[in-house]
């Protein structure tokens, strides 16, 4: 218990209670930042249109990702629940090899895919003179599919499904199938039993697998800097400025600390939702 | 999966029988692998550009290989993952087992204490590090190697033993407690019901939790960005500060070399997981 404790008291808790105490400051040279017990970094973030609009902007984009994620992980965790026991191993790990290749790597992958000249754009002119489309419409115009919001949600889902799948598959594993069986034999349908069986039984993981995505998200940095280009950034790309080129630490700090406590007010909406405690058995 | 369609027919519980739902998961497979196939083949692409084919080569391997930045960034990498798996894998395994164990004033606080570095966004545990390091402490930076890693490899260590904590403790969330008190009521003492009956049950989730710490430590960008300084640069680093300079077959190459070193050690991990699953190679 001690090791384990003072690690993070000092590792992780010192390290933010002084990104804290500089959210109440102001630079007053290049280097030195003095802690006034100033307001004003909090205020300038929630009045100012700019920084409204990226707060905004990255929730409704990680909200999006993470039910796209759910989707898609579902009923693929699904799938391989019930696989045959042989095959089990070799799915999950179709599925969870991509988790293991760098994230960096992953979203450089996907500049390739999307961009003007990218295959995205190859296989849909393909498809577009296949179908002789070019000779109604004239010829194919790619899409712009780079430096967006598509892309930036695209990037997200395809970077974290496979870690929404762990959990997922664990809680659907754990399931007892009899239970199905009893739902089935008792004569609800294939999808009441889903609704009313196996989605409650299986809620632990779901909110586990939603919870471990969309906060990673929220705070995202990588995938909307290199994907989203500078009409696309999210809240994590403007404290990464600020720390870095802008080098307005007490700024940044404060926008840190907000998206922490969007973090904390989902984390409490979950607990309040699931009914449960908040903690390691999510 | 040829069997697939020559067998009796479908009971209601098998849905991995279910051909939507086959083409659907074949569909996000396929979609998963193409960027990393394509990233992959394209290393090989004799073009500068990158974008058609243009024919075989191997030269931007050796261009990699010969980047010495590259490779010192890629050992730097290799070492704060392994010492962090090392270091986070005890001590996590410890926390599980403490929470799972034993009942103790606040815990659900404690909990939620040791749940945080998960719960935080990495860009804000981030740049707590680079206030922490840099400025406030003045944490010495002019130390030899391998020391001069021993501050990423800290906050490393911080966001990936919780981590190996929750799997675990997940995974000893399904043990029958009746198997313990049955080893005891057999006579075995405490030590020896751990070794026995409860580790042999924990160690997948110490095999799975151990995995988990390297990844992230290795696939780390975020925290290790703002942590490390000009000569404490990781391999991920490195290939952003790449990437960001321009798009060349260079990068596929060397990121293709990281995706079969950590392709090649996910296989041996399932491996010495599951040793009686030979058909996961």
């Amino acid at each position: 218990m001690i090791p384990g404790t003072a690690w993070l008291v000092l590792f992780f808790l010192a390290p933010l209670a002084i990104i804290w105490a500089i959210s109440f400051g102001e630079n007053t040279s290049l280097v030195k930042t003095e802690i006034t017990g100033t307001l004003d970094n909090y205020w300038r973030a929630l009045s100012d249109v700019v920084y409204l609009k990226i707060i905004w902007k990255s929730l409704w984009i990680s909200l999006l990702s993470t039910a796209l994620c759910l989707a898609i992980a579902y009923p693929i965790s699904f799938l391989i629940s019930f696989a045959k026991d042989k095959w089990k191993p070799l799915l999950l790990m179709i599925v969870i090899l991509p988790f293991w290749i760098n994230l960096l790597i992953r979203t450089y992958a996907l500049i390739a895919v999307f961009r003007t000249r990218g295959f995205a754009n190859f296989g849909l002119e393909w498809i577009y003179n296949t179908l002789q489309l070019d000779h109604l419409f004239g010829a194919f115009e790619p899409l712009p599919l780079l430096y967006n919001n598509f892309a930036v949600i695209a990037g997200l889902v395809y970077v974290f499904m496979p870690f929404m799948v762990l959990p997922l598959y664990a809680s659907i594993e754990r399931l007892d199938k009899s239970y199905l069986e009893a739902s089935l034999d008792l004569g609800a349908s294939q999808s009441r039993t889903f609704w009313s069986v196996t989605v409650p039984l299986t809620m632990p993981g779901i909110v586990s697998g939603l919870i471990l995505v969309f906060i990673p998200m929220l705070g995202s940095f990588l995938t909307p800097d290199l994907l989203g280009g500078t009409n696309a950034q999210m809240i994590g790309n403007v404290i990464e400025r600020q720390f870095k080129a802008a080098n307005d630490w007490p700024f940044g700090a404060a926008l840190s600390f907000l998206l922490m406590y969007v973090t904390f007010g989902a984390l409490a909406i979950r607990s309040v939702l699931s009914g449960r405690k908040s903690g390691m058995e999510v | 999966m040829l069997e697939m369609f020559k067998r009796a027919p479908q009971g209601p519980l098998d849905y991995s029988r279910r051909l939507w739902l086959r083409l659907f998961a074949a569909a996000i497979f396929v979609l998963l692998y193409l960027p990393i196939f394509t990233l992959v083949i394209f290393s090989f692409n004799d073009s500068k550009r990158n974008v058609v084919w243009r024919g075989f080569t191997t030269k931007y391997y050796e261009k990699a290989w010969n980047n010495d930045s590259l490779i010192e960034a890629f050992v730097n990498s290799i070492t704060i993952a392994v010492a962090s798996t090392i270091v986070s894998t005890i001590l996590g395994a410890m926390i599980a087992i403490l929470l799972w164990r034993f009942r103790f004033p606040f815990k659900a606080a404690y909990e939620g204490f040791m749940a945080l570095p998960i719960v935080i966004p990495e860009i804000c545990m981030g740049v707590a590090m680079l206030a922490f390091f840099s400025r406030v402490t003045g944490y010495p930076t002019g130390w030899m190697w391998p020391f001069n890693l021993s501050a990423i490899t800290a906050a490393h260590i911080a966001f990936t033993f919780p981590f190996v904590a929750i799997v675990i403790r997940a995974r000893m969330a399904g043990f029958n407690r009746e198997l313990e008190e049955a080893s005891k009521d057999l006579g075995a003492n405490e030590w020896q019901t751990f070794w026995n009956v409860i580790f042999p049950y924990m160690r997948p989730g110490v095999v799975a939790g151990a995995l988990l710490a390297f990844t992230l430590s290795l696939d780390d960008f975020v925290i290790t960005f703002f942590t490390s300084g000009p000569d404490t640069l990781t391999f991920p680093v490195k290939v952003y500060s790449m990437v960001r300079f321009s798009v060349t077959p260079e990068v596929n190459a060397a990121s293709t070399i990281l995706v079969i070193i950590t392709v090649v050690l996910t296989l041996i991990a399932m491996r010495l997981q599951a040793p009686d699953k030979t058909e996961v190679a």
